[in-house]
C-alpha cells in the first residue's frame, strides 16, 4: 500500500513534537499579548490584540484541528463561514461609523 | 437458511462525511459566539469608558492562567488522537483523561473568579450593579453571559470526552476507527478558540 492510501485509511499522523512546538508558541503568544496590553500604550495593545489573537486561533485551527491536512472542500467551507462573520462585523462598524 | 446476503454486511465508514458534519455544527457555534462578539463590539464602541473601567475590575491573572490551562488541554487532546492513530490505546486514554481534568481545573478557577465577583455584590441584576452607569451594567451582563455560555460548552466538552474515554476503554474507538475521538477533539479545540477571543475582550482590554 502506498503512503497516500495509508493516509486515506488512517488519517495523517502528526508527530508529538509538532504539537508540543505549536503549544509552546501559543503559550509564548499569550504571554506576549498579556505583556503588551498591560505595559504599553493602548493603541499598541489594540494592534497586538487584533494580530496575535487571530494568529493564535489560526494555529489551533491549522494544527490542533488538523486543517493543514484537510482537503480544499473543508477549507473552503470554513472560509465561507468565517467570511460571513467578517461581513457582519464589517456591517456593524459601518453602521456605527455613519450613524 | 444460508443465503448469499446473510453474511455480515461490509462495514461502511465515511470519515470525510462525519468530519464535514462536525465542522458544519462548529460553524453554528462560531456564528453563535460571533453574534455575541458583535454585540460586545457595538456596546463597547458606545460606552468605551465604562467598559474600560469595568474591565479593570476583572482579575486578568486568573484569565491568563485559564488560557494556559485550556491551551494545555488542547495539546493533550491533539496528542491523544495522535496516540490512538499509532495504536497506543493506554497513552491515548491517559492523555484524554488529562484533557478532562484540565477542563475541570478551568471550571474551578472560573468558580472562584465568579464567587469573588458575587462577594463584591456584582451579579446580574444585583442592587450594587444597577446603581452603576448603564455601560458597566452592560459590560458585566456580557461578561456573565459570554463566559457563562463558554463554561457550559466546557462542561459539554468534558461530558463528550468522558464518553470518548469510555469508548476507548471498550475498544469501540480503535486505531482503525477513531473518528468519534477526532470529532470530540474538534469540539474541544473550538471551545479553546472561543476562549482565546474572550481573554483579550474581557481581561486584557482594560
Amino acid at each position: 500500500m502506498n503512503q497516500i492510501a495509508i493516509e486515506e485509511e488512517h488519517g495523517h499522523v502528526v508527530p508529538y513534537s509538532t504539537f508540543v512546538k505549536v503549544w509552546g508558541l501559543l503559550l509564548a503568544l499569550t504571554l506576549l499579548l498579556t505583556f503588551v496590553s498591560k505595559v504599553f500604550h493602548e493603541a499598541l495593545s489594540v494592534i497586538a490584540m487584533l494580530t496575535i489573537t487571530p494568529l493564535k486561533a489560526g494555529l489551533v485551527f491549522y494544527y490542533f484541528m488538523h486543517l493543514k491536512f484537510e482537503g480544499p472542500l473543508l477549507k473552503a467551507m470554513l472560509f465561507v463561514a468565517l467570511s460571513t462573520l467578517v461581513v457582519f462585523i464589517g456591517m456593524l462598524f459601518l453602521d456605527i461609523s455613519f450613524r | 437458511m444460508s443465503s448469499p446476503g446473510a453474511h455480515a454486511p461490509a462495514v461502511h465508514r465515511d470519515y470525510g462525511g462525519a468530519k464535514i458534519a462536525m465542522w458544519l455544527f462548529l460553524f453554528t457555534e462560531i456564528i453563535l459566539f460571533g453574534g455575541l462578539f458583535i454585540l460586545y463590539s457595538a456596546y463597547r464602541s458606545k460606552y468605551p469608558h465604562e467598559f474600560h473601567a469595568a474591565g479593570n475590575e476583572l482579575n486578568f491573572v486568573i484569565g491568563v492562567i485559564n488560557t494556559l490551562v485550556l491551551l494545555t488541554s488542547s495539546l493533550s487532546m491533539a496528542l491523544s488522537i495522535s496516540a490512538i492513530q499509532q495504536g497506543k490505546r493506554r497513552q491515548s486514554m491517559l492523555l484524554l483523561a488529562v484533557t478532562v481534568v484540565l477542563g475541570a481545573v478551568f471550571l474551578v478557577n472560573k468558580y472562584f473568579e465568579w464567587m469573588a465577583k458575587f462577594h463584591h455584590g456584582i451579579y446580574p441584576n444585583s442592587p450594587e450593579l444597577l446603581q452603576r452607569p448603564p455601560g458597566e451594567v452592560l459590560f458585566f451582563g456580557l461578561y456573565f453571559t459570554m463566559t457563562g455560555l463558554h463554561a457550559l460548552h466546557v462542561i459539554a466538552g468534558m461530558i463528550i470526552l468522558s464518553i470518548m474515554l469510555a469508548l476507548l476503554a471498550r475498544e469501540r474507538i480503535r486505531q482503525d476507527d477513531y473518528i468519534k475521538l477526532e470529532n470530540g477533539g474538534l469540539y474541544w479545540h473550538l471551545v479553546d478558540v472561543i476562549w482565546i477571543f474572550l481573554l483579550p475582550l474581557f481581561y486584557l482590554a482594560a
